[in-house]
């Protein structure tokens, strides 16, 4: 009941009443012994169509109320800890020195920004971070296609990345820096080989998992190979690669935050690594904050990706 | 003259195929020996018929007796059959389930496989046909299953194919949209004159329908019933009752 009190009258809303109905009395005549009446349960439901014309303007602005009210109350929860946050460093249950207040924070982030040393900063871990992407992503989307599309291919390809996968790619920092040098090289490389599996893996299992009656089926009709790729296989495997690419990116953050701290000229890493020197708190907390906004956009950027290319689905979408 | 593909699978299954010309008055359609088993068990065995240029032919047969088998011989789907096949170059299916592609809206599925000259107009024709006018930019997801397969139908019809492969097409529809259904299936067929091999286990749709019947009973041609009752046809004309009876004693039914 608590949802229809907070936002009455949506649109599809439903009033149910639970009531009991008296059954019918059995006919007597057909049966000479007749059994005693009982009450059977019914449950009433009306239904209000969206967009009737029997909807008060009160009703239109209670129902415009309520889809405000979800964003206020998840903006909400979060200006609670941040002013948790402010008042426990002012009154001193968090130690300054430890983990500055919202305030001194957003001053460091003033300074910085002034300074012109995060745009600097952001510009060299957005760069690392794009070129890896790339050229992790789009060697994972050409093999996983490959392996994917012909059995020779997967004999060919998958066997020997299989045996790489299980290599966590930061393990292999040392032996980069040995082959690529300590520059930007090996830093691009290294992020590209964490971004690689996650895509790879669900642009090939994407492409076996295609509904083989839709590949005959359109095979029936003369379409070739090349077009069967990329009529039915590619498409179909889609929504998979997405969410490969979603891992992916995630896999090439947390990779860009340890490339970054170990010799590196510039990026947010360095930042933070700088600020660690000099006891600053503050700044390093600036840092991990906008590691934090950088997922969250580029999340952000996929799912409406999704959107857009997802556009002919009717999939469930939670309860 | 049509051109055929002339496929001789004897000596190694999967074999070679020909291109040949079909000599006027030739089948549309011609299986000569055709088997086929899967490990060892054999679903097909010494299959052999002709379908002539614009006959209606439907296969009969309790399911596992190998029609969807012979189907799929046919559309070219089954690399393991062994016999000789002369098929026509142009042939097109229509499924049990729709089998459209979800990620392409209307249009586009029933173009797969068109040459990019006058497919727009192609396709809009098609559509006509089935009663779809309008609907090419719907996606396949928010068709009715009638609607579905109605553009499974336009699919096979926009190639202008001289086979039509039907695999229980009607089957997976509810009462009245299968009888419209057939009734569209009747009318394009008289219009165009196509071959059609009809895949049912419905006896009746058989016999609305169908000019000739083969009754398949564990992988063999058990018998043919030439149906030849005049049309328009109904369940209530003279000899169709005789006929439905028949057809299910040769299905093992006793009435």
């Amino acid at each position: 009941m608590s949802l229809q009190e907070l936002s009455p009258h949506q649109p599809g809303d439903t009033d149910v009443a639970d009531r009991e109905v008296a059954a019918p009395p059995p006919d007597e005549a057909a049966s000479a012994t007749p059994a005693p009446a009982v009450a059977v349960p019914v449950r009433t439901i009306v239904r209000h169509p969206a967009g009737a014309v029997t909807r008060s303007p009160a009703r239109r602005v209670a129902a415009a109320t309520g889809h405000r009210l979800r964003w206020v109350r998840r903006l909400a929860s979060l200006a609670v800890l941040l002013v948790l946050w402010q008042v426990g460093s002012t009154r001193g249950w968090i130690p300054e020195q430890k983990f500055p207040a919202p305030s001194t924070v957003w001053s460091a982030f003033e300074g910085l920004l002034d300074r012109g040393e995060l745009g600097e900063n952001l510009a060299a871990s957005l760069g690392r971070m794009a070129r890896g992407l790339l050229l992790g992503g789009l060697a994972a989307i050409l093999f996983g296609t490959l392996a994917g599309l012909s059995r020779v291919g997967e004999e060919v390809v998958d066997a020997p990345l299989q045996a790489l996968r299980v290599i966590p790619n930061l393990a292999l920092t040392s032996l980069f820096i040995i082959w690529f040098g300590i520059g930007e090289p090996s830093k691009y490389y290294l992020i590209a080989l964490g971004a690689f599996f996650p895509l790879y893996l669900n642009t090939f299992g994407g492409i076996r998992n295609v509904d083989n009656r839709l590949v005959e089926a359109t095979r029936v009709f003369g379409v070739g190979r090349v077009g069967l790729a990329w009529r039915v296989m590619l498409p179909g495997a889609l929504p998979q690669i997405l969410i490969g690419l979603r891992q992916s990116i995630g896999v090439a953050w947390l990779s860009l935050v340890v490339v970054e701290q170990t010799n590196a000229k510039a990026g947010i890493g360095t930042l933070i690594i700088d600020a660690r020197e000099f006891m600053r708190t503050d700044i390093v907390v600036v840092g991990l904050l906008i590691y934090a906004l950088l997922g969250l956009t580029t999340d952000l950027l996929v799912r409406t990706i999704e959107k857009g290319v997802l556009s002919w689905r009717v999939s469930f979408s939670g309860i | 003259m049509a051109s055929v593909l002339q496929r001789d699978l004897t000596d190694r299954p999967g074999g070679a195929s020909t291109v040949a010309t079909r000599p006027a008055g030739a089948p549309t359609v011609s299986l000569q020996g055709v088997s086929r088993s899967f490990h060892g068990r054999t679903v097909l065995e010494d299959v052999s018929f002709d379908v002539a240029p614009g006959e209606f032919v439907a296969l009969l047969g309790a399911s596992g007796s190998g029609k969807t088998t012979i189907l799929r011989a046919v559309a070219e789907l089954d690399a393991g059959v062994t016999g000789t096949l002369v098929l026509p170059r142009d042939l097109a299916v229509v499924f049990q389930e729709p089998r459209l592609l979800p990620w392409s809206r209307v249009g586009r599925n029933v173009a797969v496989g068109l040459p990019r000259e006058r497919r727009a107009e192609l396709v809009a024709d098609a559509l006509a046909e089935v009663n779809l006018t309008g609907r090419a930019k719907a996606w396949p997801a928010t068709l009715s299953g009638g609607e579905a397969q109605r553009v499974a139908l336009a699919r096979a019809l926009v190639r202008q194919p001289d086979l039509l492969l039907l695999d229980e097409p009607f089957a997976s529809l509810d009462a009245l949209t299968r009888i419209r259904m057939q009734q569209l299936v009747r009318r394009l067929w008289a219009e165009h004159g196509f071959a059609i091999l009809l895949v049912t286990h419905d006896v009746d749709e058989a016999l609305l329908l169908a000019d000739r019947a083969l009754v398949l009973a564990e992988g063999r041609i058990a018998h043919e019933v030439v149906v030849d009752l005049p049309r328009p046809r109904r369940d209530t004309q003279p000899g169709f009752l005789e006929l439905r009876h028949r057809l299910l004693d040769h299905l093992g039914v006793a009435l």
